[in-house]
């Protein structure tokens, strides 16, 4: 049995690996062809990063593994759920306004305006479940409006109550009091890993223990697979695509959560944008795996974070990792599907081996000993 | 007399990982008659006629096709080779018309144009289809869409036609109207091979018979020679167990009573009509009828999967019309569907998860809002154990076990926790022989028991041999009630195609 578990971890890192690889042969031919120097790209990527940048990668991770998780909840239930990006600019730009009131003193303004991001994430995946169930809108097209609709609102808004400090226009600035210190990781580097960032930690064994452990989660991941078994087995699939959904907007609320208390203490126009779509990837990328997420969301902020370096030392546009990080997505979908056909069968095999071999040993038990 | 052979399959051999579908298939088939092949379901009928038709690919064995020998690697081969095939579930396209529909894909033989619709025409009226090139296939009946499907293969030059299973979506007068057809095309040359297990048809259309029996070929005779009887014992093999009831357990508490219940349907007709039954604790009532009466609405509406449009279900003396699915099961009811892939099972998920599906709200498979993972593991070991499902272990995943052992654990687990009520779809269909003498002993040990049991099946002998009662429905209605001692097979046929009802 342990061989057979050995071979299930190769296979299940087979194809990621496989994946990397392809993408990055891809990359090196486009590099070649554009005539750019395809070693001082692989020297530039692969070079160890500095301690900032490692600050830098894992506060990214952090925030990309949020928004992976968001897309999860909804793949694991066979909703692609488009609207994150739209779903965390709500709750950022709520919860930046209410945070900056100081309504409440310090940590518990902290604590309500999360859960404020999470409750406006929610509702806003919410009016995309609502149209699923009620009138067949398929979540794809209304949360991919959504996301129009949202940017767009919070530009609006941003005008009515924003401030404009030089070229930028951002929200009030919240109390000081109610800033989350970061947490000094390497003693080397002169950033700070974020505090709120820890909200990726919690959010990972949550959705790990939500969806093994829960009935709700066997709910989710059973109508994700089969919806006809699980209308017969009495699972309300629609009240579960309007709560799965929820569930995934409110996660896609903390997103922003991370750099709104611990680094811009504002939202402006030049907050972090499109990190929704990112969550998307890195969710295919982990397989909707709470640790393969968090593989996924730390290679793309390691690319991310290598490819500043490329104009500099390789003359290479950074863009370039743009194309990386799309061609292993493409390549990871692939792979994982040879990879789960090849287990099917493998499994299938395995089966009819272990039960006709099983059936004569029965026979004759004195044979086998 | 040496008349030439259309098909002759000699030693074909088929194995998919873990099952042998076919083996050692030997078929004769003389060009210009029609010939049946016979066979439960999960006998490797399907199976062969895929192979015969280039679907499948045969591991072992040799095919001739008018007497040259042929490797089929594609249905566009089969075609090329003179052999099409009419599929149970249509093909067709319900916004295009007839003339659309029959040149889709063979558009090089005629054209779209005149050429098309004149060749559709001539072939139509020299069968008697009856179709006219300009209707629209979304306004014609299930017997019109069919002839459209042997229009398509005719007008790809096919001169050996596989019929899969034509008369399962048919009503009794339009089965006749097959027939003619097929006569019709018999007289003009062409040969048929026709796939059924409803034997009377057989008897009544056929010039030959093939009996296939687990996976393969193990009779051919001709129709003058053999009872319906016969050819029933050569198909399920004589040494089978048959399904037997023995003393009666029947009390007088109704555990489900359905009345008056109606159904409305998309069209004008009911899909089920002014229906009402009792079933007592300790009885089986089994439900006999051509596929596609009212017998899947009527399992969904007492599963509260469809809600009724008007009548009343009480289980019990609780009225449950309008429970949700999970209250019912909750309340008791155990559902073993017809359809175990779709509706039975979560394929990748392991067996002690697909413990937990339908008992998501009960002991032992969760405790409060989480999943009981030891209570799942445990009870799963229980069903494989007590219902002998053939697997390495609970760990594996459904989709690797046999059809019969698939089963077997659905059975087991419908049984779990006490259930007052089995609703009982097509339980043995498409498993192996050992697999449904099991589940009929399992059924018979619960109906001693007290369980209430609705059964719906295509197998009269599984009826007959389980049910204390029968109710024949046709077309949404109940029209007969029936003692399965005294009743035979022959008569629940005509009831089932509503041969006694007066027009």
């Amino acid at each position: 049995m342990g061989k057979l578990d050995l071979r299930r971890i190769a296979l299940a890192l087979a194809a990621p690996v496989l994946a990397i690889v392809v993408a990055l042969v891809i990359t090196c031919l486009i590099l070649l062809a554009a005539g750019s120097s395809v070693s001082g790209f692989l020297s530039t990527i692969f070079s160890v990063p500095a301690e900032r940048n490692v600050i830098n990668i894992l506060n990214n991770a952090s925030i990309l593994y949020l928004s992976g998780l968001a897309a999860a909840i909804g793949f694991r239930m066979n909703l692609f759920n488009i609207g994150v990006e739209g779903q965390y600019q709500m709750a950022v730009f709520t919860a930046a306004v209410f945070a900056a009131q100081g309504w409440l003193p310090g940590p518990i303004n902290v604590i309500v305006s999360i859960i404020l991001a999470m409750l406006v994430g929610a509702i806003w995946a919410s009016i995309a479940g609502v149209l699923k169930v009620t009138r067949g809108v398929s979540e794809v097209i209304s949360t991919i409006m959504l996301n129009a609709i949202a940017v767009s609102l919070t530009a609006y808004m941003l005008r009515k109550v924003g401030v404009s400090t030089g070229s930028n226009l951002a929200t009030e600035e919240i109390p000081r009091d109610s800033w989350v210190g970061g947490i000094k990781l390497l003693s080397g580097a002169p950033n700070e890993l974020l505090g709120l960032s820890l909200l990726a930690v919690l959010g990972g064994i949550g959705y790990a223990i939500l969806l093994n452990r829960s009935k709700f989660g066997f709910a989710l991941r059973a109508t994700g697979t089969s919806a006809s078994a699980a209308v017969a087995s009495g699972i309300d699939v629609r009240r579960m695509v309007v709560v799965s959904l929820m569930i995934s907007g409110a996660v896609a609320g903390l997103i922003g959560l991370p750099l709104l208390f611990g680094n811009s203490h504002s939202y402006g126009t030049t907050f972090q944008a499109g990190i929704g779509f990112a969550g998307i990837a890195v969710a295919l990328l982990g397989r909707n795996n709470p640790i393969g997420i968090a593989f996924g969301a730390l290679l793309f902020s390691y690319l991310t974070e290598q490819s500043n370096l490329l104009e500099i030392n390789a003359q290479v546009s950074p863009d370039i990792v743009a194309i990386s990080q799309g061609v292993i997505v493409l390549a990871v979908v692939i792979a994982y599907e040879v990879v789960r056909r090849y287990r099917n069968a493998l499994e299938q095999r395995q089966v009819a081996a272990e039960l006709s071999t099983s059936a004569p040993s029965e026979a004759t038990p004195e044979a086998t000993r | 007399m040496t008349q030439t052979m259309a098909v002759r399959l000699r030693g074909i051999g088929k194995s998919f990982p873990g099952v042998v579908a076919n083996h050692d298939v030997d078929i004769e088939v003389r060009s210009g008659t029609v010939h049946a092949l016979v066979g439960e379901n999960g006998a490797g009928k399907s199976t062969l006629m895929k192979i015969l038709y280039g679907v499948q690919k045969p591991d072992e064995g040799t095919i001739e096709i008018a007497g040259d020998q042929v490797v089929l690697h594609s249905p566009a081969d089969a075609i090329q080779h003179g052999v099409g095939m009419v599929f149970q579930h249509f093909m067709l396209a319900d916004n295009l018309t007839v003339l659309e529909n029959v040149v889709l894909g063979g558009e090089k033989l005629y054209g779209i144009g005149d050429k098309a619709r004149a060749k559709i025409k001539e072939l139509s009226d020299s069968y008697g289809f009856g179709l006219s090139p300009d209707d629209m296939v979304e306004d014609l009946g299930v017997g019109q869409r069919q002839r459209i499907e042997i229009l398509k293969v005719l007008y790809r030059g096919a001169k050996i036609i596989i019929l899969d299973e034509p008369t399962a979506v048919l009503v009794p007068q339009e089965v006749e109207s097959l027939f003619g057809n097929l006569r019709e095309l018999k007289a003009q040359g062409y040969t048929l091979l026709f796939i059924s297990h409803k034997l009377d048809e057989v008897l009544a259309v056929a010039d030959g018979v093939t009996v296939m029996r687990r996976g393969t070929t193990v009779a051919a005779v001709q129709p003058k020679d053999v009872t319906a009887r016969q050819l029933a014992e050569l198909m399920v093999g004589s040494e089978l167990p048959s399904p037997s009831t023995e003393d009666s357990t029947v009390t007088d508490d109704v555990e489900l009573s359905v009345e008056n219940v109606t159904l409305a349907g998309a069209g004008e007709r009911n899909l089920l009509d002014d229906v009402s039954l009792r079933i007592h604790r300790g009885e089986v009532l089994g439900i006999a009828g051509v596929e596609g009466n009212g017998q899947t609405e009527l399992v969904e509406l007492v599963m509260g999967i469809r809600p009724a449009t008007s009548g009343r279900v009480l289980l019990g003396t609780e009225d449950i019309t309008t429970w949700s699915t999970a209250a019912r099961r909750n309340a008791g009811i155990g559902y073993i569907p017809e359809d175990r892939h779709r509706h039975g099972l979560l394929l990748d998920f392991p067996l002690w998860e697909n413990r937990i599906l339908g008992h998501q709200d009960r002991p032992p498979t969760v405790r409060g809002p989480w999943i009981n993972k030891s209570g799942a593991r445990k009870d799963s070991q229980r069903i494989v154990d007590q219902f002998d499902v053939r697997t390495p272990s609970i760990e594996t995943t459904a989709r690797a076990l046999s059809g019969g052992n698939q089963q077997k654990f659905i059975v087991g687990r419908e049984m779990s926790g006490d259930p007052v009520l089995l609703i009982a779809s097509h339980p043995t269909r498409g498993v192996d022989v050992g697999a449904q003498a099991a589940i009929w002993d399992h059924i018979r040990d619960a109906r001693r028991l007290g369980l209430a049991v609705l059964l719906i099946s295509a197998d009269l002998d599984e009826l007959i041999g389980l049910s204390d009662q029968i109710q024949v429905i046709l077309r949404g209605r109940l029209v007969g009630e029936f003692d399965p001692d005294t009743v035979t097979p022959e008569q629940l046929g005509s009831a089932m195609t509503g041969a006694g009802e007066e027009e």
